[in-house]
């Protein structure tokens, strides 16, 4: 009776999840060449990605956002989150939902909105070079471009890892802060030795699913490129690559080889921050 | 970034050991407990509230209110008001009416037909997802079938394949099957959320009490009927939320519709968006930021909308997933 009800979800998953990634094995096995057609090249694919010297711009591109990007965003998160719990804000309902409003708002747009501030033309940077006559550096410059799209994602998932912190600060017992009080300790003290600890399994989530975000980097540079069609390569990162690979030059075994070897890396990264922030507890 | 995953800060792979009647005692308990706190002395587990910490993560809120801002003010101008006037404050003139009537009627109504077929994704993918969700939630959590344990590894694995890596496959297979440029290339895939089914296991441990279904199949009642008449009102917050987390990511969707829809007529609005994005930056298309950016905001006001309405529900959805250490 338990297939009966999990049943659909096991037969769609096995659709959409399973399906595609054996297909995708098997697609990464072949080279679809002009002349002799598709023919079995074993693992030459691979050896072809790990030395294309294009996806490894993209993957150190995604390497330098993830490093800069994910402690930024979930060091506001977590202050957020902290400043909300903590009890100490006027109108923290109002902040609460204000904060966690931008997670709502499509890629595509938020995209757009900062993409146009950015903007000479119209867009906020213009206006404040107009009013004070200065020039400011152009945020959709090649030299910037990465920094921005940061702040975009920043942007659109400060709010959500906000809430996953929150959520998990909302159960540590009350009468922990009690014991706290009486001992004296401090309100920083109290985050550092009672608060931290006790959220420490939703802190490793949230790195793990923005770690697999930043790997996956494609919504924001994609949109972006229509408004610095020269700062934002095809190869911009490995997502962009594997997309412009499949799409604009049919080369799909290679596409999904690229693919592969991205989730695998992923998939690694990911279990080893997870082995990590469990073990040091 | 496609992570657009609900998720509530799994602590540990075993539910909480919490009744529903304790959670829903403790959301119905917050609103009189807080007016009885205003009127006790400050203590440390009730301070007084501070001016230096508001104004500092203040910074936050005018950080994310920011461009909804700019995008609520300069949906009032048009293209010579866009180009002339502050980006932060009104223009002499408002034509906020006037955009919305040309947004809806460009190119002989199109932004209408892309909000239609968004629709149709939410309603047909986020909607079949959930229900995919709840019904596989309960299955693990209150039957000890065969294959138990590995359907729950198998889809807690998936999580960690970017979604993105499956695309170019998903693409070739669906392409294979004639389903690519028909609606069903993107509700096929919005079907399954593997953090829907893990929130929706979590929380059936909880709040469906496996005594009350014994109790119910001692009376003789089927399975099915036990499952709509028993588990399902108890499920209903849990179902809820995964509703709204899937019909903000189908709503939000860009990279599969991108990938499967080459036909403009089966864009949905995020697609639409993009492509008059493209039209405005390309060399003798016609410029419509205007119309661009006012669409942006119809396109974010049912969503936002929906959130505020239904915020009792995620917020307790999620509280409910995340778990006492």
């Amino acid at each position: 009776m338990g297939w009966g009800f999990a049943g659909p979800f096991v037969a769609v998953f096995g659709l959409v999840f399973l399906a595609p990634i054996g297909y995708a094995l098997y697609l990464s096995l072949f080279q679809d060449r002009l002349i002799g057609g598709t023919s079995f090249v074993g693992l030459d694919n691979y050896g072809k990605a790990l030395t294309d010297p294009r996806f490894w711009e993209g993957l150190t591109r995604v390497g330098l956002f993830l490093l800069v990007q994910v402690p930024v965003m979930l060091g506001i998160a977590l202050f957020a989150a902290l400043a909300i719990d903590s009890g100490r804000l006027y109108g923290k309902t109002f902040f609460r939902v204000a904060i966690f409003l931008p997670y709502a708002v499509p890629a595509v747009v938020a995209s757009l909105i900062w993409g146009f501030m950015y903007g000479t033309q119209f867009g906020l940077v213009g206006n404040i070079n107009d009013a004070f006559g200065v020039t400011l550096p152009n945020p959709l410059s090649p030299s910037l471009v990465l920094a921005s799209i940061g702040n975009i994602v920043t942007w659109e998932f400060v709010g959500y890892n906000m809430l996953i912190f929150y959520s998990a600060l909302k159960v540590v017992p009350r009468s922990l802060y009690e014991a706290a009080a009486i001992d004296g300790a401090g309100e920083w003290r109290v985050v550092t030795a009672i608060k931290l600890p006790a959220i420490r399994s939703a802190l490793v989530i949230a790195t793990i699913f923005s770690i697999i975000g930043s790997f996956q980097l494609f919504n924001e540079p994609s949109i972006l490129q229509k408004l610095a069609p020269n700062a934002i390569t095809s190869d911009f990162t490995p997502n962009v690559y594997t997309y412009s690979l499949s799409f604009s030059g049919q080369q799909h075994n290679y596409a999904a080889t690229v693919a592969i070897v991205m989730g695998v890396l992923t998939a690694i990264i990911a279990y080893a921050v997870q082995l990590r922030g469990m073990r040091k507890g | 970034m496609t992570t657009s995953l609900p998720t509530a800060a799994p602590g540990s792979a075993e539910p909480a050991g919490r009744t529903p009647a304790a959670s829903t005692r403790a959301a119905s308990g917050t609103t009189t407990s807080k007016r009885r706190e205003r009127r006790l002395p400050h203590t440390p587990l009730n301070p007084r509230p501070s001016i230096p910490l508001t104004l500092v993560a203040g910074l936050v809120l005018v950080y994310t209110l920011l461009p909804l801002a700019w995008l609520v003010v300069n949906a009032t101008k048009d293209q010579n008001g866009l180009l002339d006037s502050f980006g932060l404050w009104f223009a002499d003139d408002t034509h906020f009416w006037d955009n919305i009537g040309r947004t809806l009627t460009y190119d002989d109504g199109v932004f209408v037909r892309w909000l239609l077929n968004t629709l149709l994704y939410v309603t047909a993918g986020a909607g079949g997802a959930t229900v995919l969700a709840v019904l596989g939630g309960y299955a693990l959590a209150t039957y000890d079938f065969p294959g138990r344990r590995a359907v729950f590894a198998v889809v807690l694995g998936a999580v960690a394949v970017p979604g993105t890596a499956l695309a170019v496959p998903t693409f070739l297979m669906f392409s294979n099957m004639g389903l690519t440029n028909t609606p069903w290339a993107v509700i096929i895939p919005s079907l399954i959320s593997p953090f829907g089914l893990y929130l929706m296991w979590v929380f059936a441990a909880e709040a469906v009490p496996t005594e009350l279904l014994e109790a119910a199949r001692i009376d003789g009642s089927g399975e099915l009927r036990t499952f709509f008449t028993i588990a399902l009102p108890l499920l209903m917050p849990g179902t809820v939320t995964v509703l709204l987390f899937s019909m903000v990511a189908t709503w939000n969707n860009y990279f599969l519709p991108l990938i499967m829809i080459k036909d403009p007529d089966w864009y949905p609005l995020t697609l639409g968006l993009n492509a008059w994005n493209a039209q405005a930056q390309t060399a003798g298309g016609q410029a419509v930021f205007d119309l661009i950016i006012t669409g942006s905001l119809l396109t974010i006001v049912p969503i936002v909308a929906v959130f505020l309405l239904l915020q009792r529900y995620w917020q307790s959805g999620l509280a409910a997933g995340s778990v006492k250490e």
